[in-house]
């Protein structure tokens, strides 16, 4: 497992530069010029001239990446053109919110989504799963920001329950949370009951209940162990979509975290921040869908086998015939 | 009244499955008896219903579709389809257990086969985790696999082992009942010979009853003490291996066996008979066999006839059978 570990950790260098130059590319054809977004409409050509020659905007895109590399593996992420503060420091400061709305709202997708699809399945075919399916349906369906700006109007303007902007208390992080993590929600809601479905027809189920298990222990034990192998994989792939919500919901709600920087860098074309943050967000994308394998291996023994094979065989037949039974506990 | 020395007595026992398109009747009125210590052949064609009435005796039909209209099971005297269902979980894995058809699906693939056996232990007996360990590995033992892959998971075993893992868990509480659906049919044939062998010694061992669900007429002759003939649902005949092999009643019997059934035949697979069995969503009015049958006559597509006693425990359902 270490080593299928450090392997992944190693392959994830190439992604990673690989995003980087992608975005340096992008942000070279795409219109706008930083330098003339810093001088404003006023300023004169030469004056241009020499800011892009001084920001370096003009050397070859392959110098700027070598450049850019360069200065990342000393932790050095340039310095923003707006605010002129090192990109690093206000990426580090800024982390922690958006780490904190990440990972709350994912907890609570996965704390109800996971309870609701179960729910859903056992009740298969009746009101009680219908309801549920369409509920969930509905907000999947539904955009992050669309659904933002509903709970803002409603909790904020009219109720005035909760803040509506800030984060000055532990209240202002409810509507943020919620309008993330809903249709995530719904979504493993969704994936778990089809998983459970499939599941239950399968022959090992009989099995389980031929055995004399309760029902419970053969739902939730032998059903939804399997069931959830595949969420898992959702869920990994779901934490770039969360990031991508969350850079809207930052916005709209006014918490000074990543996304919020990454989008005013966008409008800014402040491109340190920009590539700084993409490539922040990238790391974490490429750490998290490592995690998701390597829990994968864990509950799936079948991918064991694959990752660890070696190590396995060995102690396997080492083991073959001193091994005491009353040594092995389950 | 329970009659002496019968385990499991099935009465008039008709299941159907709903699905959205059509009814299928599956089981049609069936009535079987098990006697202690027995081996009794189930044979039949695929479709004829063999699966659903051992799935009956356990109640883990799938509901829906599955739906038990009639009948009544009775287990000891007790009746199985009406008990609780807390009671009827004390007698599956224990009292009442089940081999599946295929082994290659038949194990839960994320969990060691060790404990797949330990729990059922643990399910009905009240035991130590490490007692329950314990005779799990003995369970492996006795099935002829080493004790040391206790930890292994089911895709480190071959198709063979995983079987008599099966077998290992469907045993290991010491059953009165043994419920072996078509327990060889998903192997190769030189594993089959080993499992068939080795439950035959576990089964006198242990002094098992067994229904043994098969194509195979070989393996009846061989393992069986009686033998009933399901076809389309029904149970066309039944009767001691001898009555079946040497004095066969029933036409579709007859035909299964070929021209000359007999018990030391070398011809050990079912004879493809003519046609194809009636459909199960929309069934003839009069006998089930009647389309195929080389001596139907007018009465026999008009209506169903009744069982009758050829001799003590040998019963045929056709106007044809011998009168006694
Ligand atoms: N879950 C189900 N839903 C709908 N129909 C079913 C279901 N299970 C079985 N049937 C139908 O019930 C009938 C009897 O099936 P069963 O599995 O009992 O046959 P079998 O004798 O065991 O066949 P085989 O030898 O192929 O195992 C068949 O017509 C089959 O199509
Ligand atoms: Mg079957």
């Amino acid at each position: 497992m270490g080593k299928f570990i450090a392997k992944r950790l190693f392959m994830l260098i190439p992604v990673v530069l690989g995003i980087s130059f992608i975005v340096l590319l992008l942000l070279a054809i795409t219109p706008g010029d930083p330098a003339k977004m810093m001088l404003g409409t006023q300023a004169t050509p030469e004056r241009i001239a020499a800011l892009r020659d001084t920001l370096g905007l003009d050397d070859p895109i392959l110098v700027r990446f070598v450049h850019f590399l360069g200065q990342i593996v000393q932790g050095d992420f340039g310095t923003s053109f707006m605010t002129k503060r090192p990109v690093f420091d206000e990426m580090i400061t800024r982390m922690p919110y958006t780490l904190l709305l990440v990972s709350v709202s994912l907890g609570v997708s996965v704390v109800l989504g996971i309870p609701l699809g179960v729910y859903a399945a056992t009740h298969h075919n009746t009101w009680k799963d219908n309801g549920a399916m369409f509920i969930s349906l509905f907000f999947v369906s539904m955009p992050v920001f669309w659904f933002a700006l509903l709970l803002v109007r409603f909790f904020g303007v009219e109720l005035r329950w909760l803040p509506l902007s800030g984060i000055d208390t532990w209240q202002s992080w409810i509507l943020p949370i919620v309008a993330t993590s809903l249709g995530f929600v719904a979504t493993i809601a969704r994936q778990t009951r089809s998983n459970m479905l499939e599941v239950v027809r399968q022959d090992y189920i009989v099995t389980a209940k031929a055995k004399g298990l309760p029902e419970r222990r053969v739902i939730y034990r032998h059903a939804l162990k399997n069931a959830l192998i595949p969420v898992i994989m959702v869920i990994g792939n779901m934490f770039g979509l969360l990031i991508g919500g969350a850079l809207i919901t930052e916005v709209i709600f006014g918490i000074p975290g990543l996304g919020q920087y990454t989008i005013a860098g966008l409008t800014g074309r402040d491109y340190p921040v920009i590539q700084g943050s993409v490539f922040i967000l990238s790391v974490m994308f490429s750490l998290v869908i490592l995690i998701v394998d390597v829990v994968f291996a864990i509950v799936d023994p079948r991918i064991r086998a694959q990752s660890g094979r070696n190590n396995s065989k060995k102690r396997k037949v080492g083991n073959q015939i001193e091994e005491d039974p009353q040594e092995i506990e389950a | 009244m329970e009659e002496q020395g019968n385990l499991l007595e099935i009465r008039d026992l008709a299941v159907e499955y709903h699905t959205d398109e059509a009814t299928i009747y599956a089981v049609n009125h069936i009535g079987l008896t098990v006697k202690k210590g027995e081996t009794i052949g189930l044979v039949g064609e695929t479709g004829a219903g063999k699966t659903s009435i051992a799935r009956s005796i356990l109640g883990i039909l799938p509901m829906p579709p599955a739906k038990i209209v009639s009948g009544e099971i009775l287990y000891r005297g007790n009746e199985l389809l009406r008990l609780p269902e807390r009671e009827m979980r004390k007698i599956r894995g224990n009292k009442i257990a089940m081999i599946f058809q295929d082994p290659m699906t038949a194990l839960n693939p994320i969990e060691t086969v060790g404990f797949q056996i330990a729990e059922t232990i643990r399910q009905h007996d009240s035991v130590s985790q490490v007692e329950a360990n314990r005779r799990a590995c003995d369970m492996l033992e006795m099935v002829g696999i080493a004790m040391g892959r206790f930890g292994d998971f089911p895709h480190q075993f071959s198709g063979g082992m995983k079987q008599r893992v099966v077998i290992a868990m469907a045993l290991a509480c010491n059953p009165e009942l043994l419920l072996a659906d078509e327990p060889t049919t998903a192997l190769d044939v030189t594993i089959q010979a080993q499992v068939l062998e080795m439950m035959q010694s576990l089964r006198e061992r242990l002094e098992t009853s067994v229904m043994l669900i098969t194509h195979d007429l070989g393996v009846v002759s061989e393992f069986c003490d009686s033998v009933a003939v399901v076809y389309a649902g029904e149970i066309v005949e039944r009767g001691t291996v001898e009555d079946i092999f040497d004095r066969p009643g029933h036409p579709y019997t007859l035909g299964l066996f070929g021209s000359l059934p007999r018990l030391d035949a070398t011809e050990r697979r079912l004879k493809p008979i003519k046609g194809r069995m009636p459909d199960p969503t929309n069934v003839p009015e009069g006998c089930r066999f009647c389309d195929r049958c080389p001596r139907a006559e007018d009465r026999c597509s008009k209506s169903p006839p009744a069982e009758s006693e050829i001799a003590p425990g040998h019963a045929v359902k056709c106007f044809f059978a011998p009168q006694r």
